[in-house]
This record gives structure tokens, sequence and C-alpha cells, in this order.
């Protein structure tokens, strides 16, 4: 009963992460301590590791670049692809680092204000370190649509204000 | 007597809607929010669009049989199922242009002047001037608070009278959320037998039923023969703009409806038969979503309500919260025309909804979490502006 509680509050502070615990509690309809001990288990268990906002850089700062790297790799006896993924994703431009099927193996994305900034952190940091075998970087030009929320503006509500 | 004067009596005499004045009241305001809508904030699903969209590029774009494709009404018997209800869809089912369409034509097979029509108030406000129409009189049958607006048989047998014809359902009902269980329903199904009674039951909204199971009354021993089942695409698969809906029915009345529907109407679109069909058949994880959704907004809002003192039973279905505002010592009108002018929140009167209906407004759901809690906080500093 408590795992599919817990996924419910999940998707809701996915969806708006400033709800607060007792909405969250009258529209699951618990009370608001279950709630927030949910909560706070989960957030114990880094489960809940942030709560953030989606925002569209593009509208604030035009000179943000961002770049998705391909890398491949030779991954290391025992521990795998785990000690290379940790030497890259502890660099701080890097904003997120998944080990992928397929052509490549990692696939890490690198933030800055300028494209010489990102090229140079490819050429100098992540191309040299060890048992790092190619790198193909794509930069990304324009966001559609992030983490379930669609960036145009044109969502507006269609509807008439009063209707039978 | 000038041209304009020999225009039909009957239309002219029907009052013109309450909803229409608060719409245009409305409509001229900045930065209102609105619980007065009757339809979902979901647009269609993608893959219903999609598959519309599809149907166009392959060029379905003809008439379709006078009841509907097919295939789309073996989607719609098999849908029925859910419910307990058996159709055949070739001979009991007609794909109607929205549930209004399937009201009308109902109607109109059913009545002869001077027949009653019973309708339990408050209730959706299409029925009276639709009975006008097909030359019936409705006869209101009070629901009230105290029972959670569900029609006993003690209220109806009251208004009945012999020419009592045409009893309408409409559960879960627009405007109180109102939910009749199976009990309550054959408590009614044993008075409509009593009397003989045709029942047409618009059950729109019965996948919006937040406890249990929605229970149809054709399913009742007894029923099935005397009731037209209405329902359509519009509430529970946010199309209410593709204009689907259709009749179930015994085919003695049902190809009786079919005649009106093949004159008047002659089909419903083929684009919203596409895609009703495909949200028919691939629709469910999308609609259990939405069903989802408005649950959590249905427990706020009442809540809501109820944290700044006005009562409001529990709607068990549908989309709208019907609070009691007589403890404000203002009219429903009054309520909903101040509450727009001082606070810019939309809602609409209970009277516009017949009787029973005055003394609560009817607050919508179907609107985003983060509109309803502004909503409610505006409402909320306008209630204390009245107990002061
Ligand atoms: C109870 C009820 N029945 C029928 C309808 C008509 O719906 P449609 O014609 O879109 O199917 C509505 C719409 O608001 C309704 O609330």
């Amino acid at each position: 009963m408590n795992t599919s509680l817990k996924l419910q509050i999940l998707h809701l502070l996915h969806e708006n992460s400033t709800i607060s615990h007792e909405t969250i509690a009258t529209m699951l309809n618990i009370d608001t301590e279950t709630a927030s001990r949910l909560i706070e288990q989960m957030e114990r268990e880094k489960i809940i590791l942030r709560y953030s906002t989606v925002i569209n850089w593009d509208k604030v700062e035009s000179q943000r670049v961002t770049a998705v790297i391909d890398v491949k790799v030779t991954p290391q006896r025992e521990v795998g692809f785990d000690a290379i993924a940790e030497r890259i994703y502890r660099f701080p431009e890097v904003t997120s680092v998944s080990l992928m099927s397929g052509a490549y193996d990692l696939q890490v994305v690198v933030e800055g204000y300028h494209l010489k900034e990102v090229a140079r952190f490819v050429s100098e940091k992540l191309s040299t370190i060890e048992h790092v075998t190619g790198t193909t970087t794509h930069f990304k030009l324009k966001t559609y649509k992030f983490d379930g929320v669609i960036f145009d503006d044109r969502e507006d509500d269609q509807r008439l204000v009063i209707a039978p | 007597m000038s041209l304009y004067d020999r225009l039909s009596p009957a239309v002219k005499n029907i009052p013109s809607s309450g909803i229409r004045r608060f719409f245009d009241l409305a409509n001229q305001m900045e930065d209102v929010i609105s619980l007065g809508v009757g339809e979902p904030d979901f647009v269609t699903p993608w893959h219903v669009r999609e598959a519309s969209v599809d149907a166009l590029e392959r060029g379905f774009t003809s008439y379709t049989s006078n009841k509907g494709l097919p295939e789309l009404r073996a989607a719609i018997a098999d849908y029925l199922q859910d419910f307990h209800l058996n159709y055949n869809s070739e001979e009991e089912i007609v794909v109607t242009v929205g549930g209004s369409e399937a009201i009308d034509i109902a109607l109109r097979t059913l009545l002869t002047p001077g027949d009653e029509v019973l309708i339990p108030e408050p209730s959706y406000v299409s029925y009276r001037p639709c009975t006008i129409l097909a030359g019936g009189t409705p006869v209101g049958v009070p629901t009230y608070a105290e029972d959670e607006f569900r029609l006993t048989p003690e209220h109806l047998r009251a208004r009945i009278t012999p020419q009592s014809k045409v009893l309408i359902l409409c559960f879960p009902n627009n405007p109180t959320g109102a939910v009749m269980t199976e009990e309550d329903l054959r408590a009614i199904a044993e008075v409509a037998i009593e009397h003989d009674l045709f029942v047409i039951s618009d059950e729109i909204y019965a996948e919006l039923t937040y406890e249990g199971r929605h229970a149809s009354i054709a399913a009742i021993p007894g029923m099935r023969e005397r009731t037209v089942v209405i329902s359509g695409m519009s509430k529970a698969f946010a199309m209410t703009g593709w204009r689907i809906g259709y009749a179930a029915a015994p085919a003695d009345i049902l190809n009786l409806m079919l005649k009106i529907h093949q004159y008047t109407i002659l089909c419903a679109p083929v684009m919203g038969q596409m895609a009703a069909l495909e949200a028919l058949r691939n629709g469910s994880a999308e609609k259990q979503k939405m069903v989802d959704k408005y649950n959590q907004r249905r427990r706020m809002i009442v809540k809501g309500f109820r944290d700044m003192g006005l009562a409001c039973h529990e709607p068990k279905g549908a989309f709208y919260a019907f609070p009691d505002i007589r403890s404000t010592g203002l009219t429903s009108e009054e309520f909903a025309e101040r509450l727009l002018q001082h606070s810019r929140v939309a809602v609409v009167p209970g009277s516009v909804f017949g009787e029973g209906g005055e003394g609560f407004i009817r607050c919508s759901y179907a609107t985003s979490v983060e509109q309803i809690q502004k909503a409610l906080e505006r409402i909320g500093d306008f209630v204390k502006t009245l107990s002061l």
C-alpha cells in the first residue's frame, strides 16, 4: 500500500515541488503526518534528491550552451564503467552522465557559457581521461520538451469561461 | 401580425439560459479564474488526435452509415459491457452528435404531446427545453443536499401523475456530483416499473465515479426494455469538441430514434467517429490518469470549501462540487455575481439548474490544481467579507 502511495506522492512532487504536505495529504486522502513521514523517509533514502524547477533557459541566457557527448570507453576489470563515470561526473560542468546501450557507452551532458569553453573541456579534460577511447560532441540547438514539459507558449486554455 | 411575430411560440417561450448571462458577464473581465466550465481541462490525448489526423490523411471524409461506423458501434457495445450492459451493436446502438443529440431524439421518440417528463433537479440544463420542443411537459422532481442529491422513490412518487411517461436520470450528476448506487437505483426501478415509465439514463459521467464502479439502471431486471442509455466521449475521454455521443436501447425504440437521426443529422462526423474508435480501443490508460487527477482535485476543493465554513456534501462523481452558500445570506445569483465582480472567480449559480439548486453554486474542478488553489483563496477571502 505504501509503495503505491509513495509513487503517487512522487508524481505530485515531480509535477510541482512547491506543493505543501497538507495539500498532498488532502489530494491523496491521507493525513498530513503520514504524508510528511513518507516524504522524509524518501528524502533519507535518497529517492527524493532535490526539489527543483523546470526552467526554459533559452528565454534567460542566450549565451548558455549545452553539449551532449557520446563517450566510448574501455571498461576496467572489477569496477566496469563506474570508476570512469565517476571521474567524469566529478567535473562541475558536467550536468548528467548515463551508461547507455548501443554504439557508445556513456552519455555526458556538459553545460558552459561559450562554445569554446565546452570544446576545451572535451579536448583537454574528457578525451585525456585514461580508458576514454573516443568522443562525439553534439551541441543542443533548441529544447522543445524537457522532463515531460512542452516549452512552447501555445498551451492556452481554449475553453469558454462558462459552459453548461 | 408582423413577420417575426409568427415565429414558433414554443421556441420563443423557452426561457433563455441563465448560464448565458453569466457567460457574458465573465467574458468581459480579465484575470478571471473559471470554475464555471462543464468540460475537461485536458486536451484530447495525443494518440486520439493523431489517429484522427491519420484518418483524414487516408481520406476518411465521407458519410458513414446512419448508425455510425460498424467498428465503432462494436467498440461501444464492448465498452458498455463493463457496466453490465449488453447491446447488440447492429441493432441497438446509434452514434450521435454528442450525448446532446441523443437526448433530443430519445425525447422526441418517447413523447406524445401532453406527456409529462420527470426531471430530478438540480440537473443539466438541456432536459427541460428538449422536453418542451418534443411536445412534452417538464416536471421537476427535487433532490436534496440531505440525500447527497440522490433521487429518492418518495420524492419521485410525489410528482407522478397519470400523464407521467418518461423519467430522466443523470447520475453521476451535473451539477451536484451525486451518484446513485445499485441499491438506490433498484428503488427507483421499482417505481418506474410500477408506473410503466420509460427512462432516459444520461450516463455521460459514468467513468467519473470515484468510489466503486458506476451502476446503470438499465442493468436492473425489468429496466432494459424501457430504458434508453445515453453516453458519449466528451467527458471521460476529454473529447467535447469532437461531438461524438451515442444511445443504446432496444431495437423497437432505437429504430424510431434512428428515423429522426437519419433525416435530421444523417450521420455523426466521420473524423470524430475515427477518433472515438481509437479512444475506446486504446485510451483506457490515459482515461484512468485523468480520472485519478480529477479525484485528487475533488478532495482538495471539497476540503477547501469546508475549511472556509461552507457546507459541501461529498460529490462522488462527475467533476463538480456543489457547495451550500445559504449561510452567507445571499441568493446563488447574488453570490456568483459578487464573487465574479469582487474576486474574479467564475462559478455557476445553482438556481440555473432548476428547483433545489437555489442556495448552491456549481464549481467545476476540471481545472489545474494551481488554479483551484488560487480560486479557493479568493473565494475564502470573499466569504470572509460577507460574514463581517
Ligand atoms: C449531463 C450531461 N449530459 C449531456 C451533455 C452533453 O454532452 P455532449 O453533447 O458533449 O456529449 C452534458 C454536457 O455538459 C452533460 O453535462
